[in-house]
């Protein structure tokens, strides 16, 4: 047996010893302004690494990211809402369901689930369709969901959505599910089933005739990346603790692609470093937009940026390589695991 | 339910699918060449309205200005935006091209934003335009009878010019095949250019029509009928520009129907309705109502 102090499980190990430290201190000394920031940060790191198991290594680019969000967000709300805002804002529903208030761990899970649930028979139509056209029909998917969620009043009350849920969304909640998210995404993407994941990506064609399911490896990646698409809704919400349609816009799909191509669909410490910089860059910029009064302009800058990276460095910053900790400090560097990727 | 009744939701489906046509004109000439679904199409829209709000209010003009001027200048913008932001993007990924357009999309928007407001502003059109008009109990205003015209005249002119100019021999070499139309000498970036151009001003149009009809306008009108008109598009097969309006004249019309006969609590569900539609038929025709072919080579 393989002794389990490898270079590269100490690494690991350090370096998750070094972010509870690191958030330790953030927990106890920032104020509430700077830890929702941190908060978001978590979250959007989840939302963008498992955006990228579709858009980043299967291939398949989707723009409904929000609409399992809001499917996770909506679910763990109904799950969690402490008894007195239950009876308050769903009288209508039957009434075991005023009765429980769920954990909010639990709940967050069943969330993920109920996303992954949905994501099966829409994966099963949707993904007939490649390119374009599935870009198309998965944002179609984000309008159907958004107009579930206004018009189902007895469930979701409309446009008055969810309110009063605790808050639950605490730095280590958000922390713990990026650092699982990382961890499954990379496991997965490092695995045989990530090589087909890439095969199917580079092309498609080819990767049937060797054998590979195209149409299963598609649809378990849509699956999974809806999963987490739903935790990450479940704990935007939990940390609104409100949840109206309007949250998970076709805005909030747009945001997390950016953070992912800003970083590098293809790249799982890529997406990573997209959310951190795209959560932060936008308070910044907001900052200085209400600042000098002038609305609208960190979306014009956000947007430009786009397009210049577009134009100038499509593959984001990180292409499909991946940062490795663990051969950082190695004399001869190891060959890092690379797949010839187009270029994005 | 009546007969009467029946027609009504037919000259209205029909008001609001020519501008659906007018919208997916534009972006089926830019797909059909580029491949490129273009999220910005719908803000020219909105860009056109605000334009034509100039000059709603500018009592002096004559209507004409509100229609002319933006469809001049969206023609304009439609260049300018494929020029700085599309053509650096030639032989790109497919995918580059479309983040790329819902930067764009941002960008029109957020500047109007910065610009005039994010509030939106009414679109008030002189009396006479609005008059209901009633003929053996069907209403509808002079409005409609303008849009039906201008769509109709405008759809002869470009069919025209597609098929029998130069340029539209151009576009339509490269929009069957990209690689080969270069080979041959033909001015790709130029067939492009004109392709946004046309599809542009028909924007430019198509905002003025669209604020005249629901007579307000904001910033962010654009995006959802830019999108709609791709589903139409889609419909009646991406790449045709009779496809287009036939999409575009089913989508509106499918839409206030299933608005208008379906009990209201429904109509919340009018978006839904139009992206469940689109899915059936790729799902059954993946081509469209018009569309050839196109299989996936390795």
């Amino acid at each position: 047996m393989k002794s389990f102090l490898t270079r590269k499980n100490v690494v690991l190990l350090g370096g998750i010893v070094l972010l509870v430290v690191l958030l330790g201190v953030a927990d106890a000394t920032l104020n509430n302004y700077y830890l929702r920031i941190l908060q978001l940060m978590g979250i959007y790191i989840v939302l963008t690494a498992s955006l990228n198991l579709t858009n980043g290594f299967t291939g398949d680019f989707s723009l409904g990211h929000a609409a399992f969000m809001a499917i996770g967000g909506y679910v763990s709300a109904l799950l969690t809402m402490p008894l007195a805002a239950r009876a308050l804002q769903l009288a209508d529903l039957p009434a075991w369901f005023q009765e429980f208030a769920m954990p909010f761990p639990l709940a967050t899970v069943l969330g993920g689930l109920l996303a992954a649930l949905v994501a099966l028979p829409v994966g099963l139509v949707v993904l007939r369709l490649r390119g374009h056209y599935l870009a198309v029909m998965t944002l179609g998917l984000l309008i159907v969901v958004k107009s579930l969620a206004s018009n189902w009043e007895p469930v979701t009350r409309g446009a008055r959505g969810l309110s009063g849920l605790d808050s639950a969304t605490t730095l280590w909640w958000a922390f713990g599910w990026a650092v699982v998210t990382v961890f499954v995404v990379w496991r997965l993407v490092h695995s045989p089933f990530g090589r087909s994941m890439i095969a199917v990506r580079d092309d498609s064609v080819a990767a049937a005739s060797r054998g590979i399911y195209v149409f299963q490896i598609r649809l378990i990646a849509f699956i999974m990346s809806a999963f987490f698409g739903g935790v990450g809704g479940a704990l935007l919400a939990h940390q609104l603790t409100a949840i109206t349609p309007p949250t998970y816009s076709f805005d909030l799909t747009f945001l997390i692609v950016i953070m992912l191509v800003i970083g590098g669909s293809g790249s799982v410490t890529g997406s990573v470093i997209g959310a951190i910089i795209m959560t932060i860059v936008p308070v910044i910029l907001r900052d200085l937009e209400r600042r000098f009064e002038l609305p609208g302009v960190s979306q014009i800058i956000i947007a430009a940026a786009l397009i210049a990276f577009m134009i100038f460095r499509r593959q984001g910053l990180m292409g499909s390589r991946e940062m490795h900790p663990s051969t950082w400090f190695m004399k001869k560097p190891a060959t890092p695991v690379s797949v010839d990727a187009p270029q994005q | 339910m009546t007969i009467n009744y029946i027609m009504q939701q037919l000259v209205n489906g029909l008001a609001l699918g020519s501008i659906y046509a007018l919208l997916a004109i534009g972006l089926t000439m830019v797909y059909g060449i580029l491949r490129l679904i273009n999220f910005a199409h719908g803000d020219l829209m909105m860009l056109g309205a605000y334009v034509s709000s100039i000059f709603i209010s500018a009592t002096i003009l004559p209507i004409l200005f509100a229609v002319v001027i933006p469809t001049l200048l969206m023609a304009l913008m439609g260049l300018i935006v494929e020029r700085t932001a599309y053509r650096p993007l030639r032989g790109a990924p497919e995918v580059a091209m479309l983040i790329t357009s819902l930067g764009v999309s941002r960008l029109l928007q957020n500047s109007t934003v910065l610009v005039l407001s994010p509030q939106p502003r009414a679109f008030r059109l002189p009396g006479d335009l609005t008059q209901t008009m009633n003929v053996g109990g069907i209403r509808f205003t002079q409005l409609d009878v303008l849009t039906f015209l201008l769509v109709i005249a405008l759809m002869v002119l470009l069919t025209l010019y597609i098929n029998r100019s130069k340029t539209g021999m151009a576009m339509r070499a490269s929009s069957e095949n990209l690689r080969a139309a270069r080979l041959i000498g033909i001015n790709v970036n130029w067939a492009i250019g004109a392709a946004f151009v046309l599809g542009s001003a028909l924007a430019g149009t198509a905002g003025f029509l669209w604020a005249s009809r629901y007579g307000i306008i904001d910033p962010f009108m654009g995006f959802l009928p830019g999108v709609k008109a791709f589903v139409a598009a889609v419909i009646g097969g991406i790449g045709s520009i009779r496809g287009a309006v036939a999409g575009g004249v089913i989508l509106g019309v499918a839409e206030i129907g299933f608005v208008g006969f379906l009990p209201p609590e429904f109509s919340g569900y009018r978006d839904a309705f139009v992206f469940s539609l689109l899915l059936i038929v790729l799902l059954v025709r993946p081509n469209g109502l018009f569309g050839k072919s196109e299989v996936e080579r390795a």
